[in-house]
Protein backbone atom coordinates (compact mmCIF):
# COMPACT_ATOMS: atom_id res chain seq x y z
CA UNK A 1 0.00 0.00 0.00
CA UNK A 2 1.06 3.57 -0.46
CA UNK A 3 1.28 4.84 3.46
CA UNK A 4 1.73 8.34 2.22
CA UNK A 5 -1.07 8.78 -0.49
CA UNK A 6 -3.43 6.67 1.95
CA UNK A 7 -2.50 9.76 4.54
CA UNK A 8 -2.63 12.91 2.69
CA UNK A 9 -4.91 14.47 5.32
CA UNK A 10 -3.53 13.95 8.53
CA UNK A 11 -0.42 15.88 7.18
CA UNK A 12 -1.44 18.80 8.52
CA UNK A 13 -0.94 19.68 12.22
CA UNK A 14 -3.67 21.57 13.85
CA UNK A 15 -2.29 21.59 16.81
CA UNK A 16 1.37 22.93 17.43
CA UNK A 17 2.09 19.77 19.50
CA UNK A 18 5.50 19.40 18.07
CA UNK A 19 5.04 15.86 16.56
CA UNK A 20 6.97 14.91 13.92
CA UNK A 21 4.48 14.71 11.51
CA UNK A 22 6.99 13.01 8.67
CA UNK A 23 8.04 10.64 11.28
CA UNK A 24 4.69 9.79 11.75
CA UNK A 25 3.50 9.49 8.16
CA UNK A 26 6.41 6.77 7.63
CA UNK A 27 5.20 4.08 9.91
CA UNK A 28 1.77 4.54 10.15
CA UNK A 29 -0.82 1.59 8.88
CA UNK A 30 -4.65 2.23 8.42
CA UNK A 31 -7.62 0.08 9.13
CA UNK A 32 -7.52 -2.94 6.67
CA UNK A 33 -4.18 -2.82 5.27
CA UNK A 34 -2.66 -5.06 7.93
CA UNK A 35 1.47 -3.31 9.04
CA UNK A 36 4.66 -5.05 10.59
CA UNK A 37 6.71 -2.81 12.08
CA UNK A 38 10.17 -3.46 13.73
CA UNK A 39 11.91 -1.83 16.37
CA UNK A 40 15.71 -2.41 16.48
CA UNK A 41 18.43 -0.06 18.11
CA UNK A 42 15.65 2.13 18.63
CA UNK A 43 14.98 2.47 14.85
CA UNK A 44 11.37 1.56 13.94
CA UNK A 45 10.71 0.45 9.88
CA UNK A 46 7.67 -0.82 8.95
CA UNK A 47 6.31 -2.99 5.96
CA UNK A 48 3.27 -4.24 4.55
CA UNK A 49 1.95 -7.34 5.34
CA UNK A 50 2.39 -8.30 1.56
CA UNK A 51 6.23 -8.16 2.31
CA UNK A 52 6.00 -10.83 5.13
CA UNK A 53 7.64 -13.44 3.21
CA UNK A 54 10.54 -11.47 3.43
CA UNK A 55 11.07 -11.98 7.30
CA UNK A 56 12.46 -15.60 9.21
CA UNK A 57 9.24 -16.25 10.67
CA UNK A 58 11.45 -17.96 13.79
CA UNK A 59 13.83 -14.95 14.25
CA UNK A 60 10.21 -12.53 14.16
CA UNK A 61 8.73 -15.23 17.11
CA UNK A 62 10.35 -14.00 20.02
CA UNK A 63 10.78 -15.13 23.88
CA UNK A 64 7.24 -13.18 24.67
CA UNK A 65 4.83 -13.07 22.40
CA UNK A 66 1.19 -11.12 23.65
CA UNK A 67 -1.88 -10.43 22.03
CA UNK A 68 -3.65 -6.93 22.22
CA UNK A 69 -7.77 -6.82 21.16
CA UNK A 70 -9.68 -3.84 21.88
CA UNK A 71 -13.03 -2.34 21.26
CA UNK A 72 -15.37 -5.30 21.61
CA UNK A 73 -18.73 -2.76 22.24
CA UNK A 74 -20.49 -5.83 23.14
CA UNK A 75 -24.00 -4.53 23.36
CA UNK A 76 -23.78 -2.44 20.08
CA UNK A 77 -25.99 -3.52 16.88
CA UNK A 78 -26.05 -0.31 14.69
CA UNK A 79 -25.28 -0.86 11.02
CA UNK A 80 -22.09 -0.45 11.39
CA UNK A 81 -21.97 -3.80 12.79
CA UNK A 82 -24.97 -5.63 13.75
CA UNK A 83 -23.31 -8.62 14.95
CA UNK A 84 -20.19 -7.66 16.88
CA UNK A 85 -20.88 -11.39 18.96
CA UNK A 86 -19.92 -12.91 15.68
CA UNK A 87 -16.52 -10.54 14.94
CA UNK A 88 -15.61 -11.12 18.65
CA UNK A 89 -15.23 -14.81 18.08
CA UNK A 90 -13.60 -14.19 14.75
CA UNK A 91 -11.02 -12.51 16.76
CA UNK A 92 -10.26 -15.54 19.07
CA UNK A 93 -10.51 -17.75 15.96
CA UNK A 94 -7.74 -15.75 14.68
CA UNK A 95 -5.62 -15.78 18.04
CA UNK A 96 -6.12 -19.01 18.18
CA UNK A 97 -4.62 -19.31 14.75
CA UNK A 98 -1.20 -17.47 14.90
CA UNK A 99 1.50 -19.14 14.10
CA UNK A 100 3.45 -18.42 17.63
CA UNK A 101 0.33 -18.60 20.54
CA UNK A 102 0.48 -15.50 22.43
CA UNK A 103 1.05 -16.34 26.46
CA UNK A 104 -1.57 -13.17 27.27
CA UNK A 105 -3.99 -10.98 25.95
CA UNK A 106 -4.49 -7.20 26.80
CA UNK A 107 -7.53 -6.13 26.21
CA UNK A 108 -6.90 -1.91 26.14
CA UNK A 109 -10.82 -1.35 26.62
CA UNK A 110 -14.69 -0.26 25.51
CA UNK A 111 -15.13 -4.17 26.65
CA UNK A 112 -19.22 -3.67 26.24
CA UNK A 113 -20.37 -0.60 24.74
CA UNK A 114 -23.11 0.47 27.52
CA UNK A 115 -21.32 -1.07 30.59
CA UNK A 116 -24.42 -3.15 30.77
CA UNK A 117 -23.55 -6.74 32.96
CA UNK A 118 -24.55 -8.83 30.16
CA UNK A 119 -22.12 -7.46 28.08
CA UNK A 120 -19.26 -7.97 30.61
CA UNK A 121 -20.44 -11.21 30.55
CA UNK A 122 -20.86 -12.40 26.76
CA UNK A 123 -17.19 -10.80 26.44
CA UNK A 124 -15.53 -12.96 29.38
CA UNK A 125 -17.33 -16.43 27.75
CA UNK A 126 -16.15 -15.59 23.94
CA UNK A 127 -12.31 -14.92 25.52
CA UNK A 128 -12.59 -17.93 27.68
CA UNK A 129 -12.37 -19.44 23.71
CA UNK A 130 -9.07 -18.33 22.95
CA UNK A 131 -5.87 -20.69 23.33
CA UNK A 132 -4.49 -18.36 26.37
CA UNK A 133 -6.81 -17.66 29.08
CA UNK A 134 -4.77 -14.84 30.63
CA UNK A 135 -6.20 -11.27 29.72
CA UNK A 136 -5.25 -7.91 31.40
CA UNK A 137 -7.91 -5.21 31.19
CA UNK A 138 -7.73 -1.70 31.07
CA UNK A 139 -11.68 0.19 30.83
CA UNK A 140 -12.74 2.53 28.09
CA UNK A 141 -15.17 5.03 28.81
CA UNK A 142 -18.04 2.47 27.31
CA UNK A 143 -17.05 0.11 30.42
CA UNK A 144 -17.33 2.93 33.10
CA UNK A 145 -20.84 5.20 32.17
CA UNK A 146 -23.00 5.39 35.31
CA UNK A 147 -21.21 4.56 38.17
CA UNK A 148 -17.76 6.19 37.56
CA UNK A 149 -16.11 2.69 37.51
CA UNK A 150 -17.31 0.52 40.36
CA UNK A 151 -19.08 -2.53 38.01
CA UNK A 152 -15.79 -2.51 36.12
CA UNK A 153 -13.29 -2.79 39.49
CA UNK A 154 -15.42 -5.48 40.52
CA UNK A 155 -15.29 -7.56 37.29
CA UNK A 156 -11.61 -6.81 36.26
CA UNK A 157 -9.84 -4.63 38.96
CA UNK A 158 -8.36 -7.14 41.90
CA UNK A 159 -5.16 -6.39 42.87
CA UNK A 160 -5.26 -3.19 40.74
CA UNK A 161 -4.92 0.60 42.15
CA UNK A 162 -7.20 3.54 41.82
CA UNK A 163 -9.57 3.45 39.11
CA UNK A 164 -7.65 -0.17 38.01
CA UNK A 165 -4.49 1.09 37.36
CA UNK A 166 -1.43 -1.63 37.62
CA UNK A 167 1.72 -3.45 36.38
CA UNK A 168 3.05 -6.88 36.24
CA UNK A 169 6.01 -7.99 34.58
CA UNK A 170 6.36 -10.72 32.28
CA UNK A 171 10.07 -12.49 30.61
CA UNK A 172 11.81 -9.30 31.96
CA UNK A 173 9.28 -7.26 30.42
CA UNK A 174 7.25 -4.30 32.44
CA UNK A 175 3.88 -3.76 31.86
CA UNK A 176 2.07 -0.78 33.01
CA UNK A 177 -2.11 -0.80 32.55
CA UNK A 178 -3.56 2.28 32.61
CA UNK A 179 -6.80 4.05 32.96
CA UNK A 180 -7.70 8.06 31.68
CA UNK A 181 -11.52 7.34 30.99
CA UNK A 182 -12.65 8.38 34.94
CA UNK A 183 -12.69 11.91 36.07
CA UNK A 184 -12.94 13.55 32.54
CA UNK A 185 -13.52 17.41 32.35
CA UNK A 186 -15.59 19.21 30.39
CA UNK A 187 -13.82 20.39 27.03
CA UNK A 188 -10.48 18.34 28.11
CA UNK A 189 -9.27 14.72 26.64
CA UNK A 190 -8.43 11.66 28.01
CA UNK A 191 -6.81 12.02 31.83
CA UNK A 192 -4.94 10.20 33.98
CA UNK A 193 -4.84 12.25 36.75
CA UNK A 194 -2.35 13.08 39.92
CA UNK A 195 -2.88 9.82 42.41
CA UNK A 196 -2.10 8.02 39.02
CA UNK A 197 1.20 9.42 38.06
CA UNK A 198 2.44 9.81 41.47
CA UNK A 199 1.55 5.93 41.28
CA UNK A 200 3.69 5.56 38.23
CA UNK A 201 6.75 7.54 38.53
CA UNK A 202 7.12 5.18 41.91
CA UNK A 203 6.51 2.34 39.92
CA UNK A 204 9.58 2.54 37.47
CA UNK A 205 11.75 4.22 39.36
CA UNK A 206 13.60 1.11 40.53
CA UNK A 207 13.61 -0.55 37.08
CA UNK A 208 16.47 -0.31 35.33
CA UNK A 209 16.78 1.57 31.98
CA UNK A 210 17.52 -1.92 30.07
CA UNK A 211 14.12 -3.13 31.10
CA UNK A 212 11.86 -2.66 27.78
CA UNK A 213 8.27 -1.22 28.68
CA UNK A 214 5.11 -1.43 27.67
CA UNK A 215 2.33 0.65 28.88
CA UNK A 216 -1.36 0.15 27.35
CA UNK A 217 -4.13 1.92 27.79
CA UNK A 218 -7.66 2.64 25.96
CA UNK A 219 -7.18 6.67 25.11
CA UNK A 220 -3.79 7.49 22.65
CA UNK A 221 -1.40 8.74 24.90
CA UNK A 222 0.00 10.88 21.84
CA UNK A 223 -1.74 13.41 20.31
CA UNK A 224 -3.72 11.87 17.30
CA UNK A 225 -6.51 14.12 16.86
CA UNK A 226 -7.39 16.56 19.92
CA UNK A 227 -10.46 17.87 17.85
CA UNK A 228 -12.02 14.46 18.37
CA UNK A 229 -10.79 13.99 21.65
CA UNK A 230 -7.94 11.48 20.49
CA UNK A 231 -5.29 12.08 23.15
CA UNK A 232 -4.81 12.84 26.62
CA UNK A 233 -4.39 15.70 28.66
CA UNK A 234 -1.16 14.90 31.08
CA UNK A 235 -0.05 11.89 29.11
CA UNK A 236 3.32 14.06 28.74
CA UNK A 237 4.08 13.85 32.39
CA UNK A 238 3.44 9.79 32.12
CA UNK A 239 5.70 9.99 29.62
CA UNK A 240 8.59 11.84 31.15
CA UNK A 241 8.88 9.12 33.61
CA UNK A 242 9.59 6.61 31.21
CA UNK A 243 12.37 8.46 29.34
CA UNK A 244 15.68 6.55 31.27
CA UNK A 245 14.22 3.28 29.39
CA UNK A 246 16.04 2.48 26.06
CA UNK A 247 12.77 0.56 24.77
CA UNK A 248 9.19 1.86 25.50
CA UNK A 249 6.10 0.62 23.55
CA UNK A 250 2.42 2.57 24.32
CA UNK A 251 -0.34 0.06 23.00
CA UNK A 252 -3.91 2.02 22.74
CA UNK A 253 -7.30 1.71 21.69
CA UNK A 254 -10.56 4.00 21.20
CA UNK A 255 -9.76 5.13 17.96
CA UNK A 256 -10.64 1.78 16.07
CA UNK A 257 -7.88 1.97 13.82
CA UNK A 258 -4.23 1.37 13.31
CA UNK A 259 -2.27 4.25 13.47
CA UNK A 260 1.41 4.71 14.19
CA UNK A 261 4.21 7.10 15.39
CA UNK A 262 8.00 7.06 16.73
CA UNK A 263 9.65 9.31 19.14
CA UNK A 264 12.84 9.07 20.23
CA UNK A 265 12.67 5.55 22.28
CA UNK A 266 9.20 5.41 22.74
CA UNK A 267 6.91 3.95 19.65
CA UNK A 268 2.77 4.44 19.83
CA UNK A 269 0.85 2.53 18.44
CA UNK A 270 -3.29 1.85 18.22
CA UNK A 271 -4.89 -1.60 17.69
CA UNK A 272 -8.13 -2.05 15.17
CA UNK A 273 -11.45 -2.72 16.96
CA UNK A 274 -13.17 -5.97 17.24
CA UNK A 275 -16.62 -3.82 16.34
CA UNK A 276 -16.38 -1.20 13.67
CA UNK A 277 -14.20 1.15 12.32
CA UNK A 278 -14.08 4.50 12.77
CA UNK A 279 -13.71 7.47 10.35
CA UNK A 280 -9.62 8.82 9.42
CA UNK A 281 -9.32 11.70 11.45
CA UNK A 282 -11.06 14.84 10.45
CA UNK A 283 -12.50 13.05 7.00
CA UNK A 284 -16.05 12.90 8.35
CA UNK A 285 -18.53 14.94 10.92
CA UNK A 286 -17.51 13.35 13.90
CA UNK A 287 -15.66 9.88 14.37
CA UNK A 288 -18.73 7.80 15.35
CA UNK A 289 -19.22 4.48 13.54
CA UNK A 290 -18.35 3.79 9.93
CA UNK A 291 -20.17 1.98 7.58
CA UNK A 292 -18.40 -0.21 5.27
CA UNK A 293 -19.66 -2.39 2.63
CA UNK A 294 -20.82 -5.79 4.27
CA UNK A 295 -18.14 -7.78 2.97
CA UNK A 296 -15.32 -5.19 3.74
CA UNK A 297 -16.12 -5.27 7.53
CA UNK A 298 -13.74 -8.45 8.43
CA UNK A 299 -11.14 -6.19 6.17
CA UNK A 300 -10.91 -3.29 8.94
CA UNK A 301 -11.36 -5.40 12.44
CA UNK A 302 -8.51 -7.38 13.93
CA UNK A 303 -6.18 -8.00 15.64
CA UNK A 304 -2.32 -6.55 17.02
CA UNK A 305 0.16 -9.57 17.95
CA UNK A 306 3.79 -8.72 19.94
CA UNK A 307 6.41 -10.20 19.83
CA UNK A 308 9.77 -9.54 22.19
CA UNK A 309 13.36 -10.95 21.47
CA UNK A 310 15.60 -10.39 24.36
CA UNK A 311 19.07 -9.55 23.38
CA UNK A 312 17.95 -8.19 19.78
CA UNK A 313 16.09 -5.18 21.58
CA UNK A 314 13.76 -5.91 19.13
CA UNK A 315 9.66 -5.39 19.55
CA UNK A 316 7.48 -6.55 16.64
CA UNK A 317 3.96 -5.18 16.60
CA UNK A 318 2.02 -7.25 14.08
CA UNK A 319 -1.35 -5.83 13.00
CA UNK A 320 -3.69 -8.44 11.08
CA UNK A 321 -7.25 -8.18 10.32
CA UNK A 322 -10.55 -10.60 10.67
CA UNK A 323 -11.35 -11.03 7.05
CA UNK B 1 -90.51 7.80 48.10
CA UNK B 2 -90.68 10.74 46.60
CA UNK B 3 -89.07 12.38 49.33
CA UNK B 4 -86.27 9.72 48.28
CA UNK B 5 -85.96 10.55 44.66
CA UNK B 6 -85.89 14.17 45.48
CA UNK B 7 -82.12 13.46 47.84
CA UNK B 8 -81.43 11.10 44.93
CA UNK B 9 -81.77 14.33 42.03
CA UNK B 10 -80.26 16.51 44.67
CA UNK B 11 -77.23 14.45 45.27
CA UNK B 12 -76.68 14.29 41.07
CA UNK B 13 -77.27 17.83 40.63
CA UNK B 14 -74.40 18.58 43.87
CA UNK B 15 -71.83 15.95 41.90
CA UNK B 16 -72.90 17.83 38.42
CA UNK B 17 -71.62 20.96 40.00
CA UNK B 18 -69.23 19.82 41.88
CA UNK B 19 -68.02 18.21 38.31
CA UNK B 20 -68.41 21.88 36.80
CA UNK B 21 -66.63 23.42 39.73
CA UNK B 22 -63.38 21.02 39.37
CA UNK B 23 -63.18 21.37 35.65
CA UNK B 24 -63.00 24.93 35.57
CA UNK B 25 -60.15 24.95 38.39
CA UNK B 26 -58.30 22.67 35.94
CA UNK B 27 -58.94 24.89 33.25
CA UNK B 28 -57.74 27.50 35.69
CA UNK B 29 -54.40 25.96 36.60
CA UNK B 30 -53.63 25.27 32.88
CA UNK B 31 -54.30 28.46 32.28
CA UNK B 32 -52.23 30.27 35.22
CA UNK B 33 -49.06 27.52 34.36
CA UNK B 34 -49.17 28.66 30.86
CA UNK B 35 -48.73 32.64 31.08
CA UNK B 36 -45.88 32.04 33.78
CA UNK B 37 -43.90 28.97 31.91
CA UNK B 38 -44.12 30.02 28.16
CA UNK B 39 -42.60 28.98 26.27
CA UNK B 40 -42.81 25.44 28.30
CA UNK B 41 -40.39 23.55 26.48
CA UNK B 42 -37.49 23.32 24.23
CA UNK B 43 -35.11 20.42 22.65
CA UNK B 44 -31.22 20.27 22.06
CA UNK B 45 -30.62 17.65 19.67
CA UNK B 46 -27.28 15.42 20.03
CA UNK B 47 -25.83 14.67 16.35
CA UNK B 48 -22.50 13.97 15.46
CA UNK B 49 -20.63 14.25 18.63
CA UNK B 50 -22.33 17.62 19.16
CA UNK B 51 -25.08 19.21 21.15
CA UNK B 52 -27.67 21.71 18.69
CA UNK B 53 -28.35 24.47 19.64
CA UNK B 54 -24.84 24.62 21.22
CA UNK B 55 -26.47 27.79 23.10
CA UNK B 56 -29.55 27.86 24.10
CA UNK B 57 -31.93 30.39 25.81
CA UNK B 58 -34.80 29.72 27.57
CA UNK B 59 -37.42 31.24 29.86
CA UNK B 60 -37.16 30.38 34.13
CA UNK B 61 -39.63 27.21 34.58
CA UNK B 62 -38.36 25.86 30.89
CA UNK B 63 -38.28 22.20 30.68
CA UNK B 64 -35.34 21.18 28.75
CA UNK B 65 -35.06 17.99 26.66
CA UNK B 66 -32.22 16.31 25.05
CA UNK B 67 -32.00 13.83 22.49
CA UNK B 68 -29.00 11.74 21.30
CA UNK B 69 -29.26 11.07 17.93
CA UNK B 70 -26.01 9.28 17.16
CA UNK B 71 -24.86 5.55 17.02
CA UNK B 72 -22.98 6.20 20.25
CA UNK B 73 -24.19 7.02 23.51
CA UNK B 74 -23.97 10.26 25.43
CA UNK B 75 -24.20 12.02 28.70
CA UNK B 76 -25.68 15.31 29.66
CA UNK B 77 -23.72 16.63 32.63
CA UNK B 78 -23.79 20.12 34.08
CA UNK B 79 -20.18 21.57 34.79
CA UNK B 80 -21.17 23.21 37.77
CA UNK B 81 -19.37 22.21 40.91
CA UNK B 82 -22.27 20.80 42.81
CA UNK B 83 -23.75 19.60 39.62
CA UNK B 84 -27.09 21.64 38.18
CA UNK B 85 -28.12 18.19 36.64
CA UNK B 86 -26.61 14.90 35.16
CA UNK B 87 -28.06 12.26 33.17
CA UNK B 88 -27.77 8.84 32.69
CA UNK B 89 -26.24 7.36 29.92
CA UNK B 90 -28.48 7.82 26.65
CA UNK B 91 -28.45 5.55 24.16
CA UNK B 92 -29.76 6.18 20.36
CA UNK B 93 -32.93 8.11 20.85
CA UNK B 94 -32.59 7.79 24.54
CA UNK B 95 -33.95 11.54 26.17
CA UNK B 96 -33.05 13.51 28.90
CA UNK B 97 -35.27 16.26 30.73
CA UNK B 98 -34.47 19.26 32.98
CA UNK B 99 -36.86 21.86 34.04
CA UNK B 100 -34.63 25.05 34.83
CA UNK B 101 -36.36 26.83 37.85
CA UNK B 102 -33.55 29.57 38.39
CA UNK B 103 -32.47 32.28 35.95
CA UNK B 104 -28.62 32.15 35.27
CA UNK B 105 -25.58 30.06 32.80
CA UNK B 106 -25.52 26.55 32.95
CA UNK B 107 -22.97 24.82 31.09
CA UNK B 108 -22.82 21.33 30.60
CA UNK B 109 -20.63 18.71 28.48
CA UNK B 110 -20.97 14.94 27.83
CA UNK B 111 -18.85 12.85 29.93
CA UNK B 112 -18.11 10.25 28.10
CA UNK B 113 -17.02 12.94 25.24
CA UNK B 114 -15.68 15.65 27.18
CA UNK B 115 -15.27 17.51 23.77
CA UNK B 116 -18.86 18.15 23.62
CA UNK B 117 -20.04 21.21 25.33
CA UNK B 118 -23.30 23.64 25.09
CA UNK B 119 -24.82 25.95 27.28
CA UNK B 120 -28.48 26.68 28.97
CA UNK B 121 -29.16 30.36 29.43
CA UNK B 122 -32.41 30.89 31.56
CA UNK B 123 -33.31 34.24 31.97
Amino acid sequence: MDRKTGNKNIVHDHNGDGIDRRGFLECMAWAGTGALCVMQGGVLKSFSMSRMGEFDAKKMAGELSFVQISDSHMGFNKPANPDVTGTLKAAVDKINGLATPPEFMLHTGDISHLSKPDEFDTVDQILKGASTKDVFFVPGEHDVLNDDGKQYLERYGKGTKGGGWYSFDKKGVHFIGLVNVLNLKAGGLGTLGHEQLEWMEDDVKHLKSSTPIVVFAHIPLWSVYPEWGWGTDDSSQALAYLKKFGSVTVLNGHIHQTMQKVEGNVTFHTAMSTAFPQPQPGSAPSPGPMKVPDDQLRKVLGITAVNYVRGQHALAVVDSTLG
Amino acid sequence: MMMRKGVCISALGTAAMMAVVLLMAGSLDVAVKAQSVAPAAAEVKIDNFSFAPATLTVAVGTAVTWTNRDDIPHTVVSTDDPRAFKSKVLDTDEKFSYTFTKAGTFPYFCSVHPKMTGTVVVK
